[in-house]
């Protein structure tokens, strides 16, 4: 989210006037001080009919078949250019739920705050997730807070759980991955992770990096009302990035992965930062991508669909799936060379020069 | 990309490696002497590429790898044991100590920073004028000017809490122990860009004449590794052996003097020890007994022993070259970059780790 939306999400939603300044243990409590800070407006900002029950848990109405999934989300900084953690934490939930061909409907949110934490920033970060909420068309029906003592976090974890009815067109899997399938990357790779970079202490350089972060589930939603089946399956490359999804699917699904290395979009910032840092793009993390595995014959259509989309402007096919080398993703280099996609052995790290 | 993207062209490329071709009428062995160069040769798939009759070989240049066991040890005890902040590169940290990497010492709660400057040292030891700060200087001559000016920054500033841990290697005298040592057998070389972009290329002539070998200062992007290649086959073919320099839109015959001058003020040539090569004579920088002060080495006096390498680990043997990382029988099986028995499989850079991750030589579970 740009910096002017979120001065707009914050005039639409002051601040209470509260009797407390920082977070404290007794927050977390479960008495007296649990319930002011809930009743300070997390009640409100979040308000829905099932919310308001106030209930031990969530009682829901669904049918069919379902999908669920959960994520917590540890970012550092947790205001970062782009977004804050309370976006993330929204969108990273929607978004696993749309690559599973589902609609989200529902979300658990859990608060796990170190002592300490500004009442201002989780404020801020209760905000965007409202509006977070809003946007991808999801309620938030149940929740917890707990507070650790100063040292035994990092400022704010969160946890979300979504559910969300499949789509009734949906029929993703990796099992329905063929020999021929196009893969579509919705756009520009690497700039969740190096907005996040652009930032971080002893790092910082400057630049007009924003993180990806958004949710999917309409424009995935509007993909599968159109090409139905031919969209055999889903993924988004959040840790990791794109090589370590890819890897992951071609080693457990038995398939060989061809890509284009020229052909993989990417925003030049992003890339000379990357080139700056040493740092590979393609297992950099993204938070507003994601990577569909689409039938031959229907690739660009699927492609045409998702460039008039304002998530997938910058959409590319960046391989396909191959019969030769099983489990292997291979990588056609800039200048024609062949190099094999590993995953990485840990983290990835800064280079020295 | 500008200025990035011209050097990724695949129709020159693809020129390049016909006029290799046309090129080469016998087989040569041509080393790149720096890690980076080994990046790009099989990041880019440039070996597959090129000729069955040329051979690279995958020079010791990268300092992550060469960086002495005993000095990552010395690293870990002083961020575990005397409480300091220790600053450093990134890619130092997984470098496994015979003990621990940086990396478990900052997962056990010691205060490791990855930086991508020295001088940010120098203001988290003002900010934190309570606490030692030390920060892990290691490099070729790219990163020597930097780390020296840190140190100056700090004596000018008064910042009497900062300190350097000094390693720092040479490329000169590392090409000289190469061609020295008997096994090897190597036709010519790429100079590594960015050291000459602060050195020059004043110290290659003597060798090129003296040993009878092509060098050529070659860039990193795939079409400086294509173009530096053909041009040291020219000269082979040719019967040259001169210095010539292919990353003249960076690389200056003199080098950069005002950068020569930091590195000399601060530092004085010394022996140094190579993980998995040995002490190669004059081939290092120590901090100059005017800035003692700010030389960790002297300010701690750590003494911690040396350790053995692990037996099986034949780095010295794929650093000069005499053999290919494949050829190794621990490569891939014991020994993988999760846990790397040797210098080279420890960064991205090292000649094992870079075929590890990229050419395919393992099945990878």
């Amino acid at each position: 989210m740009s910096e002017e939306g979120k001065l707009r999400m914050q005039l639409q939603c002051p601040m209470p006037k509260l009797d407390f300044e920082v977070i404290t243990l007794g927050h977390g409590s479960g008495g007296v001080l649990t319930n002011k800070l809930l009743d300070s407006g997390v009640f409100d900002l979040l308000s829905n009919d099932i919310l308001d029950e106030r209930h031990d848990g969530a009682t829901l109405d669904v049918k069919g078949k379902m999908a669920f999934s959960t994520d917590s989300f540890l970012v550092s900084p947790i205001f970062f250019p782009g977004g804050d953690i309370g976006e993330l934490a929204v969108n990273g939930t929607v978004n696993d739920l749309a690559m599973c061909g589902a609609i989200p409907q529902h979300l658990s949110l859990s608060f796990i705050i170190e002592e300490g934490l500004p009442m201002k920033d989780f404020w801020e970060i209760l905000v965007s997730i409202k509006f977070a909420c809003e946007k991808a068309g999801v309620k938030v029906v149940t929740g917890d807070t707990k507070v650790v003592e100063k040292g035994k976090g990092d400022k704010i974890f969160i946890n979300t759980s979504g559910i969300g009815e499949l789509h009734p067109k949906a029929t993703i899997s990796a099992k329905r991955i063929q020999n021929g399938d196009q893969i579509i990357l919705s756009g520009n790779m690497a700039s969740h992770g190096m907005a996040i970079m652009s930032v971080r202490e002893g790092l910082e350089f400057d630049s007009e990096i924003e993180s990806d972060t958004t949710n999917l589930n309409h424009t995935i939603n509007g993909l599968i009302d159109e090409f139905g089946d031919a969209i055999h399956c889903l993924t988004d490359p959040t840790r990791g990035g794109v090589a370590t999804v890819l890897k992951e699917i071609a080693q457990t699904e038995n398939l060989g992965i061809e890509l284009s290395q020229a052909k993989i979009p990417i925003d030049n910032q992003v890339a000379s930062a990357c080139e700056l840092l040493g740092l590979d793009p393609l297992y950099v993390a993204n938070e507003g991508l994601f990577v569909a595995f689409v039938d031959e014959d229907k690739a660009e259509a699927v492609l045409s669909a998702l460039r008039g989309d304002q998530n997938g402007t910058n959409a590319a096919i960046i391989g396909s799936v191959v019969e030769d080398h099983s489990k292997q993703v291979i990588m056609e280099s800039a200048i024609g060379g062949k190099r094999v996609i590993s995953m990485l052995p840990g983290e990835q790290l800064p280079r020295i020069c | 990309m500008k200025y990035m993207s011209e050097y990724r062209d695949p129709v020159l490329a693809k020129q390049f490696l016909e006029e290799i071709k046309t090129t080469v009428t016998q087989p040569w062995s041509i080393m790149e002497v720096c890690g980076g160069q080994t990046h790009s040769l099989v990041k880019n798939g440039i070996i597959e590429m090129l000729p069955d009759e040329v051979t690279m070989i995958h020079g010791p240049g990268c300092p992550v790898c060469v960086t002495p066991l005993n000095l990552i040890d010395k690293a870990v005890y002083l961020a575990t044991e005397k409480g300091v902040i220790l600053c450093s590169f990134g890619d130092m940290l997984r470098v496994p100590g015979s003990q621990k990497s940086l990396l478990e010492a900052k997962a056990e709660g010691a205060d490791v920073r990855v930086l991508y400057s020295p001088l940010e040292a120098v203001k988290i030891a003002e900010d934190n004028p309570d606490k030692e700060v030390v920060f892990f200087a290691v490099g070729f001559e790219t990163t020597a000017p930097a780390n020296a000016l840190s140190v100056v920054h700090a004596h000018i500033r008064g910042v009497k809490n900062y300190s350097i841990l000094a390693s720092h290697v040479l490329v000169p005298p590392a090409i000289k122990a190469v061609i020295d040592d008997e096994e090897s057998k190597i036709d010519g070389f790429l100079a590594a860009g960015h050291v000459c972009t602060i050195m020059g290329n004043a110290e290659y002539h003597p060798i090129s004449e003296k040993f009878e070998v092509p060098i050529v200062v070659t860039g990193f992007e795939p079409l400086d590794v294509l173009q530096g290649i053909l041009m040291v086959l020219r000269q082979l073919e040719q019967k040259k052996a001169e210095v010539e320099n292919q990353y003249a839109r960076i690389v200056r015959e003199e080098g950069n003097p005002d950068a020569q001058k930091v590195i000399h003020e601060v530092f004085e040539v010394k022996n140094q020890m190579w993980r998995g090569i040995g002490e190669i004579p004059e081939s290092g920088y120590a901090v100059r007994e005017e800035f003692a002060a700010f030389d960790a080495a002297k300010k701690f006096s750590v003494n911690i022993a040396e350790a053995p390498e692990h037996p099986d680990c034949i780095s010295g043997q794929i650093m000069k070259g005499i053999k290919k990382p494949f050829e190794c029988a621990q490569f891939g099986k014991t020994c993988k970059p999760t846990n790397p028995l040797g210098a080279p499989m420890v960064s991205s850079e090292g000649a094992c780790a870079a075929y590890y991750h990229f050419s395919g030589m393992v099945e990878q579970a």
